[in-house]
Formats: C-alpha cells, sequence, structure tokens
C-alpha cells in the first residue's frame, strides 16, 4: 500500500473521532496488557528469557551473513530454493514469476507483515492471480479493503457488528437469516468459507517467524492453525521473510519463542507452532511439491551497525502498541502504513524515508514504556529522537518551531537574560491568569488551550523571590 | 522530629536544581524542595546560574542546542555532593542522558558522568539517600499519586513517594487505575499533537476521578499542568498538587490552577 503517514495529524483527527474504533480500541488496552503482565509474572525466569533472547539476536546480527548462507545451504540441501530480494518489487516480481511457473490460478496467504510491507496481494491480484487471505483477522480486512491496524491483531480496530455487515455483504450465498450475533457463529462461518479455499489453492504463501540456519526451518506461529493448512495442501509453498528474522539453532529459536507469545498475547505458547524444512520427502504423508524462500531485505542491511540497528532485534510481538499511548488513543491506521505503534516509529521512516513517516517518531509523548515492555530492550524513544535529530539536520522542522525553539534555546543558554525576560513573561500570565488560577485560552498557546486550561503562573518566578529573599 | 536520617559530620552540600517550569508556575514547590533537604539536614544552595535542563531542545533533535546547555548546567552543579531536583524527567536528563550527550566528548565525557552521578529526584533523594522514613507534616483528605513516566521507567521511582505520603498525618492515599500510564503531557508534545496530548490526559482523569480522591499528586510539574489544565477544563473540583508541597506541609497556596476560595 501507499503510505499516508504524512497525514498522521488528519489520520488521527479522524480516529480520536470515531466512536466505534475508540470502542475497539479498549479492548487492546484492557486485554493484551493485563494477559502479558499475567504471563510474565507467571515465569520467574521472563527477564532472563528476554536476555538471553537480545544476546542471540546481537550474535545473529554480527554474524548475519554467515547464518543467511548456512540458512541457505540448508534449504536448498533439503530439495528448496532460496530468493533474495533486494526490495519489495524483486520480491513481488519473484513471487509472481514463481506462480506463473506453476500455472497457479489461486493463492492462500498465512499472515505475515512482509507480505504487507512489499503489498504482495496487490501485486499478484494485478498479474491475474486470485489471492485469499486465511487468517482470519487477514481475511476480514482483506474484505473491507483496510491495511492492518496491528502487526499481531491486523482486525483489532473492528467490532462484532462491523463483521457481521462486512460477512452478510460478502458471503451473498448463504442464508440471509443466518444468525451471526455471536463470536462463534461468525468464526464458524469463516472456517467453512476459508475451508474451500485451502482445498482450491495452487500455492501457498506463508510469513516466518523465525528462519533456522542450523536446520533449513522457518517456524510460523498462529493461533488459528491456518497457516499449516496454507503450506501443506498447495502444491508449492513460499515462504517470504526478512533477512533479520534469523536464529542460529533449534535451541536459540525456542528461546525467543517462549518469549514471544508472552509478550504478545499473554499466552505460554501460541495454539500453533509449525516447522517448514523443505518440500514433502519420500514417505511424507503432506507438503508441498515446491519449497520456495524469498529473503527480503529492502532497506534492512543499510540499518546494519546505524543508529537504527537495534530495530533489527525486533520480533513482533506488539507489545510496544500494546502500552502505547498514543497507539491507544489512534489505532494503527492513523499511522498511515504497515507497521504503527512505536516500532512502526522507527520502522517505518527507515523504510519509506523521514520525509513521508517524519510524524511517527515525533508523535510520541516518550513515555518509555514501550522500551521497559520490549522484551528486546529496543531503545524505541531514543531511535525516535535520533529521527528527530535527522529531520533536524535535513532542515525539515517546521520553520515556526525551529525559530521559537532557537529564540528559547538562545536565552537558556544565557541565564542572566533568561532571569530577565521569564521575569516579564511570568509576570505578563500571571495578570492572565490571577482571577481564575487557569488561563482558557492563549493565541500563541493554542495548542495547549484546546483542549486543556494553562494553569496560570503563582506569581513572580522562583529566582526573583529567592533573589529578593522573600522566602528562605 | 520523626525519621530523620542518621547523623553526619559535615552537612551534604546539595544544590536545587529548580527546574524551568518550577522556577516559572510553581515557585512554591522549590520551597518545598528547600524546606525538605534542610530538614533532611542538607546545606541547599540555590545557584544563580541555571535556567533548564535542556530537555526540550534533546527530545526535539536539536543536540547541539542540548549539549551547550547541558555544558552550562554541569559548571553550575558540579562541585555539590549531590544535585537535586523535584523532578524525575529533569533528574532523568542530567543523570541519564548528560552522559549520552557528551558520550563521543573525550574532555566532557568524564565530567557529564561524574557530575550524572550526583544527581537526584528529590523524593527518591530523601528516601534512598537521606534515608529518611517519614515527614513531619499534615494533608488533610485524600490522595491519588500518578507516577510519572522519567521518574517510574529511568529512575525506579515507585516506592519512595508512597512512603512518604503514608508518613503525612491525616492523609489517605487512594490509589487510581493505570497509575503507570502517562498523561500525555510530553514535553512539546503537548502542543504538537494537542488533539492526541488531550485524549490520552482526558482517559488519565477518567481514572483519577474514579479513584474518588480530593487531590492529585505527582512528582513532576510537567504532568500536573497537563492534568490540572485538563480537570480545570472538564470542571472538575479535584485539586492538584506537586508531592513536596504535600510532603512540606506547604499546601496554604491555592492548588495548581486553583486561585483561593
Amino acid at each position: 500500500m501507499q503510505p499516508r503517514s504524512h497525514n498522521f495529524k488528519e489520520n488521527a483527527a479522524r480516529a480520536l473521532h470515531d466512536d466505534v474504533l475508540q470502542s475497539a480500541l479498549s479492548n487492546v488496552r484492557s486485554g493484551f496488557v493485563a494477559k502479558r503482565a499475567r504471563a510474565r509474572s507467571a515465569l520467574p525466569e521472563f527477564d532472563q528469557l528476554c536476555n538471553e533472547a537480545r544476546d542471540i539476536k546481537n550474535h545473529t546480527l554480527a554474524h548475519l551473513d554467515l547464518y543467511l548462507e548456512a540458512y541457505e545451504a540448508k534449504v536448498v540441501e533439503h530439495g528448496g530454493h532460496v530468493h533474495w530480494a533486494a526490495d519489495a518489487a524483486e520480491a513481488c516480481g519473484i513471487i509472481a514469476d514463481i506462480c506463473r511457473q506453476q500455472n497457479a490460478r489461486t493463492v492462500t496467504k498465512g499472515k505475515s507483515m512482509i507480505g504487507e510491507e512489499i503489498a504482495i496481494n496487490d501485486h499478484l491480484e494485478h498479474a491475474g492471480f486470485e489471492v485469499f487471505e486465511t487468517d482470519l483477522g487477514e481475511y476480514l480486512i482483506q474484505i473491507r479493503g483496510e491495511a492492518p491496524s496491528h502487526i499481531i491483531g491486523p482486525a483489532i480496530h473492528l467490532t462484532r457488528p462491523q463483521i457481521e455487515a462486512d460477512f452478510r455483504r460478502t458471503h451473498t450465498d448463504l442464508p440471509a437469516e443466518r444468525d451471526l450475533s455471536n463470536a462463534e457463529n461468525l468464526v464458524a462461518e469463516a472456517r467453512a468459507v476459508l475451508r474451500e479455499r485451502f482445498v482450491a489453492a495452487d500455492v501457498g504463501i506463508t510469513g516466518a517467524n523465525l528462519l533456522i540456519a542450523e536446520t533449513g526451518t522457518s517456524v510460523i506461529v498462529t493461533n488459528e492453525g491456518n497457516g499449516d493448512l496454507t503450506q501443506t495442501l498447495p502444491r508449492t509453498h513460499i515462504v517470504i521473510a526478512s533477512i533479520e528474522k534469523m536464529a542460529p539453532t533449534l535451541e536459540d529459536a525456542n528461546t525467543i519463542l517462549r518469549i514471544l507469545a508472552r509478550s504478545a498475547t499473554g499466552q505460554d505458547m501460541s495454539t500453533y507452532t509449525t516447522y517448514s524444512t523443505g518440500p514433502k520427502r519420500d514417505g511424507d504423508l503432506d507438503g508441498p511439491d515446491n519449497y520456495h524462500v524469498v529473503l527480503l531485505d529492502n532497506g534492512r542491511s543499510a540499518m546494519l551497525g546505524g543508529q537504527f540497528h537495534d530495530m533489527l532485534c525486533c520480533i513482533r510481538c506488539g507489545a510496544c502498541l500494546n502500552h502505547c499511548p498514543v497507539y491507544n488513543a489512534v489505532g494503527g491506521h492513523a499511522y498511515g502504513w504497515v507497521y504503527p505503534g512505536p516500532m512502526g516509529a522507527v520502522l517505518t521512516p527507515s523504510l519509506v524515508g523521514v520525509e513521508e513517516a517524519g510524524h511517527l517518531p515525533n508523535a510520541s509523548s516518550f513515555c518509555g514504556r514501550c522500551e521497559a515492555v520490549c522484551p528486546m530492550s529496543i531503545p524505541l524513544p531514543k531511535m525516535m529522537r535520533h529521527w528527530r535529530e535527522r529531520e533536524v539536520d535535513q532542515g525539515r522542522m517546521p520553520l515556526g518551531q525551529r525559530t521559537a525553539f532557537k529564540a528559547w534555546a538562545f536565552l537558556a543558554k544565557r541565564p542572566a537574560l533568561y532571569h530577565a525576560a521569564t521575569s516579564i513573561g511570568v509576570g505578563f500570565l500571571s495578570l492572565l491568569g490571577r482571577r481564575k488560577g487557569a488561563i482558557r485560552s492563549l493565541p500563541l498557546l493554542s495548542g495547549w488551550t484546546r483542549n486543556r486550561d494553562l494553569p496560570a503562573p503563582q506569581g513572580r518566578t522562583f529566582q526573583d523571590q529567592w533573589r529578593a529573599g522573600w522566602r528562605t | 522530629m520523626p525519621g530523620t536520617r542518621q547523623s553526619r559530620e559535615t552537612p551534604a552540600r546539595v544544590g536545587l536544581f529548580v527546574t524551568c517550569i518550577v522556577d516559572l508556575f510553581r515557585p512554591s514547590v522549590a520551597f518545598a524542595a528547600l524546606k525538605l533537604l534542610r530538614e533532611a539536614g542538607c546545606d541547599v544552595e540555590v545557584p544563580r546560574l541555571q535556567t533548564c535542563c535542556g530537555q526540550p531542545a534533546y527530545n526535539s533533535g536539536l543536540r547541539t542546542d542540548a549539549r551547550e546547555i547541558a555544558a552550562k548546567v554541569i559548571t553550575a552543579f558540579e562541585d555539590y555532593d549531590y544535585v537535586v531536583a523535584p523532578s524525575g524527567s529533569c533528574a532523568a536528563m542530567l543523570r541519564l542522558h548528560y552522559p549520552e550527550l557528551f558520550a563521543a566528548d573525550a574532555a566532557l565525557a568524564p565530567r557529564a558522568q561524574a557530575f550524572a552521578e550526583k544527581v537526584h529526584e528529590l523524593v527518591s533523594f530523601l528516601v534512598d539517600v537521606m534515608e529518611i522514613d517519614g515527614v513531619d507534616a499534615s494533608f488533610e483528605g485524600s490522595v491519588t499519586y500518578h507516577d510519572a513516566c522519567s521518574g517510574l521507567r529511568e529512575l525506579d521511582i515507585k516506592d519512595q513517594p508512597r512512603r512518604l505520603l503514608a508518613s503525612v498525618k491525616g492523609l489517605e492515599l487512594k490509589e487510581m487505575d493505570e497509575a503507570e500510564t502517562c498523561c500525555g503531557f510530553g514535553g512539546a508534545f503537548a502542543v504538537k499533537y494537542p488533539d492526541i496530548s488531550g485524549a490520552i490526559a482526558e482517559r488519565k482523569t477518567r481514572c483519577a476521578n474514579e479513584a474518588g480522591a480530593d487531590c492529585l499528586v505527582a512528582g513532576d510539574l510537567g504532568c500536573l499542568m497537563q492534568l490540572a489544565g485538563k480537570l480545570s477544563r472538564e470542571g472538575s473540583g479535584m485539586s492538584v498538587r506537586h508531592v513536596a508541597e504535600v510532603l512540606a506541609g506547604m499546601t496554604e497556596e491555592p492548588a495548581i490552577g486553583a486561585v483561593e476560595d
């Protein structure tokens, strides 16, 4: 999808006035946050596991070239194919070519954020293939023509009545009087519809939560089992994954998996953890005849060793979104592209440019909760600050803001002048607010006073009072 | 006097970092800090050569300006035994972010590090360093405490203010839901993204109201300006005060954003 991150303010304003969205978002706050907290306190070694996982990731990134080559060799050894894609266009081209070679008509997809990043559905549909999402959340947003609003709960912005309406609109061959008033019936209907797609598919595409160098295995975690059906039923299985998904060994992968679900949904493990290693072997009952892995760079190798290196440790658990006051206020669509919340605020400018996504790292109160709950301790606020620094260095700070900051900084470096100037300013403000204690509107501070009062200063500045010896 | 720390041969020399927002908007917080520090046995001075910690510049990407302001703060304060600020946010800036600002500066890095180690937020300084376990103050009514983000997550300030509040005569602490959730202030964020900032504040004032306390208390004036401003706009009767005023027993001044009855 085309990024619309530059519209963040407008997107956010719309989201804040969308009552349905606000009611859906309250479930994120109450659900995920409490579940993660419970899962963490139930596992005494949770923090230690996080440290181990972080060490594994640091080690892997330091030797990423070696592990990627080792992984490729293993995949080939098992009869699979590995394709290297520098960017989204290359990745889409490779995948469409494989589908053509297989004379495919229909493609099923497991949930994949890389699929969203490269917009594979649009590309395949333009190329004449039918594409069906099989993760329930992804299926919902596909029939609505929307982007995911959360990296692990793509349809978290929807409420049950909206889903019922979408199903009635889309599944027109089913009886109109059927009961869709509860979640069970909605899930049963989606299951029945999707079951036909699984069986009919020629190609199945899945993402990967992890790639294991030791064995050439890709790992996905799901709660619906749709990933298993997507990758075992069609003749051809394509894995799309970005290069930083690598883990050296099965043991390492397990360490990361133990913190992934706990951080994400608060589960000990996701319902299904599926390992796939190459095509069907002699004697295997199920599995694809062809196995392809498309490894996507798309700007990541350029992040290695730089200011945003640590972002490559992200395991896409979504904890930073769930705990973010900004994400919780405006939801994922406001961020305007694929990755929302704090991780998106750091990653999106890396992938689509700070010109497009400059708002995202600015729209943070730096409360630090994202970093505190990140299982990989990624310093998200620090990296958002780095993006702000880059904007300043590139002269992208709006002139009004820049002038105000420069004037303030000029004074802040000159204490005598500062005290004289603030003495006058505070005197003026306290006169304005003397009667009521708080100021309801102020031209230069309308950003503040549009939705809250400005408490008036008490009177003279502390420095004035202190120097005058008013109180000691 | 209850809960005084063990005696020292020479009193600790403390430089009070007033913070710009206290200097401008609420001097009574600095006077309360002075009283608390003196009662704890400190010899307190207020260097005139202080303005702001530089955080607004630092968080807006103006690293050079932040560094120049920081260098002035270090020079003004580095000779004290301790540097104490009535704000977790400003104290975290001095303690954690100054060393980062000068990490690549061979001359200033060691000075920034040595300075940083002397810096404390007021209430955690009283409890953790001066080993105070109570204050001599009274407050008639109930308070709910908001854990300001920087203090909580960067400086581990959680129990210290609650411990001292528990020693205030007549005070009842009523915890609110989501005490650890951001108030939406975030410095320049509050004016750059006012609608989002306001929505976050609204959620917070709802939690505070539901706690049913008379007074909302926190250790950072930024958060308190945000929440007092929001409560005032909502027409709430809840008063808002800095924790230092309550602990010092200096609540005769009107609450934040209020006038005398």
